[in-house]
């Protein structure tokens, strides 16, 4: 079935984007994941102009975090205060994100610079992840004594001032690395459609050292509002939002997050990371490619002041 | 065809000169609705012939023309022109740098055409002078032309024959000879096939009566592109209301991410 998405002013058919909706959902259901950063890419292999996968892949981001947030909140593991100012980073830095992408478009380097932070971001992200998870299941598979951990540990986060009592994560740190940490996941909620999860729940978790209960549902409160702020932020700068496109990746993605969470119960902690991880990989390895190897066309056509 | 057939007792009716054309259109609206698929225009009309002997004319080697009654009437060429909105664009060239394939030029041209399709009887250099073509910017080079680039490329020229080269593979700009069907020298038709990837609003249709090499007769109608329903909601919401638009998508993430995890815990109970 075709469908025109008027946004994105071309054809497309249904069934692929539900499918590329119900893919990522799946993924996105086993790990408990957002999955923006597949949806946007895969976006672009099909076809869609970057500036509106960017867009539509955020507003998709809301679609998928909006029952955790709602769980979560339900369970008492968010830490609203920790959330509230990770929130002021990200919108700040979404704003910035957008005109950064402003001015990266007038250049004509948008697409390169959102090519280039998929690799970056999702092949330093996949490398970590592969490696910690590959010595995690080397450890599981040993049984040895299971090493005692510290609460958390501490660095120089802890020397830096502007402190603030954050009780839920029983924390007292400054809030320029929580702000800092926002602005980065907001900048690239902003330029690279996605929610920012696999960068955020590691940084709360190593430089913070925030309890891992509750740092996946404050990573999803904050997301969901950045996310909500940047695809409004997006439809009134740029007009890019395609909401028809948006719809059908948002229904293939939740009825995909169902099969998904059956699928991951029935696999090992371990494994799904090692999986994930390489999925990271992949999709970095692809853009990485594409921009490696000669195009098929040295020359493309835009039209300025329209994305 | 009973249209066609009354075109052509106007023409008939018309007063007599070098020749006329007049033209119709199957549709003159297209919609982009939800399930366009592209669509197919038949352009269609009739052709009105001087009265006799006014044909039979042959160049006197002076360059003027004499009557000769002995020479058959030579026959009468159409050529269909079918122009898209005009858009600014820009054409960027790509070049390796530090081992990745980024946008190194970029030339601008502030007006071209977004779609654009020529049907003929016949191949066009062998119906057209090439100064005709340029007076009436018939041919697609001719409407996209290399003295409108507006910026400082060593190469202007190489632009607008990659953007011609680009569009034609994309079927947004058709060459098609021997396109328009003649009948009895009086009617012609040829069908247009406008692709998916239309841009709204007027695609303005010439149709041309050629003799010699030489334009003799226009006809000019136009087929108006808009999208409609909800998709014309949609966009127009999108361009002019952005910040309820863009709420408006925030809304519906919102209410089909939550609505669809509660359908899906109600039915696994």
């Amino acid at each position: 079935m075709q469908i025109y998405l008027p946004i994105a002013e071309i054809v497309a058919n249904a069934l692929t984007l539900l499918g590329i909706g119900g893919g990522v959902g799946v993924l996105s259901g086993m790990f408990g994941v957002g999955g923006g950063f597949l949806i946007t890419p895969l976006l672009f292999f099909i076809g869609i102009p970057p500036a509106v996968a960017v867009a539509t892949g955020v507003n998709q981001v809301v679609a998928s975090s909006i029952s955790g947030v709602l769980a979560h909140l339900k369970r008492k593991t968010v830490d609203l205060r920790m959330g509230t100012v990770l929130l002021v980073g990200g919108i700040v830095g979404s704003g910035l994100g957008i005109l950064l992408l402003r001015l990266l478009n007038r250049l004509g380097q948008a697409d390169l610079a959102v090519q280039l932070s998929y690799v970056g971001f999702l092949g330093v992200v996949g490398a970590l992840m592969l490696q910690e998870s590959l010595r995690a299941w080397w450890r599981s598979t040993r049984a040895g004594p299971a090493q005692r951990r510290k609460l958390h540990s501490h660095n120089w986060v802890h020397a830096l001032p502007m402190k603030m009592k954050f009780r839920t994560s029983g924390l007292y740190i400054s809030v320029i690395p929580p702000l800092l940490i926002g602005g980065v996941v907001g900048v690239m909620a902003a330029v690279m459609g996605v929610g920012g999860g696999f960068l955020m729940v590691p940084a709360m978790i190593y430089l913070l050292g925030m309890p891992t209960k509750v740092v996946v549902g404050t990573s999803l409160f904050q997301i969901i509002f950045v996310a909500g702020f940047t695809t409004v932020m997006h439809a009134v700068t740029s007009q890019s939002v395609d909401v028809v496109l948006a719809f059908f990746l948002i229904i293939g993605g939740v009825i995909g997050a169902q099969v998904g969470a059956v699928i991951g119960l029935a696999l090992k902690a371990e494994q799904l990371r090692i999986l994930l991880a390489l999925i990271v990989l992949a999709v970095a390895g692809k853009i990485a490619l594409d921009l490696a190897l000669p195009p098929q066309d040295l020359f493309t056509i835009t039209i300025p002041g329209r994305h | 065809m009973r249209l066609a057939l009354t075109l052509l007792l106007i023409t008939l009716a018309l007063p007599g000169r070098a020749g006329e054309i007049v033209g119709a259109l199957s549709q003159n609206r297209v919609s982009l609705t939800a399930n366009y698929s592209g669509s197919e225009i038949l352009i269609f009309g009739a052709i009105r012939h001087e009265p006799a002997g006014g044909g039979n004319t042959r160049p006197d080697g002076t360059g003027r023309a004499v009557i000769d009654p002995d020479a058959p009437p030579r026959p009468f060429d159409v050529i269909i022109t079918v122009e898209g909105p005009r858009q600014p664009v820009a054409i960027w060239r790509k070049a390796r740098r530090f081992g990745i394939w980024v946008n190194v030029d970029v030339a601008y041209m502030a007006s071209v055409p977004s779609f654009y399709a020529v049907a003929t009887t016949a191949p066009l250099d062998r119906i057209l002078t090439p100064e005709e073509d340029a007076r009436h910017r018939i041919s697609a080079g001719q409407a996209i032309r290399a003295e409108q680039v507006t910026s400082a490329v060593a190469d202007p020229e190489t632009y607008p024959r990659e953007l011609l080269r680009i569009r034609e593979a994309a079927q947004a700009y058709q060459r098609l000879e021997r396109w328009v069907y003649m009948d009895r020298d009086i009617l012609f038709r040829a069908n247009v096939r406008l692709p998916t990837n239309l841009t709204e609003g007027a695609y303005t249709t010439r149709m041309y009566l050629v003799r010699d090499g030489e334009v003799v007769h226009q006809y000019r109608t136009a087929i108006f592109v808009r999208k409609e329903g909800l998709e014309q909601w949609l966009s127009h919401l999108a361009y002019n209301q952005p910040l309820l638009y863009g709420l408006l998508a925030l809304g519906i993430a919102l209410a089909a991410g939550w609505g669809a995890s509660e359908a899906a815990r109600f039915l696994r109970r």
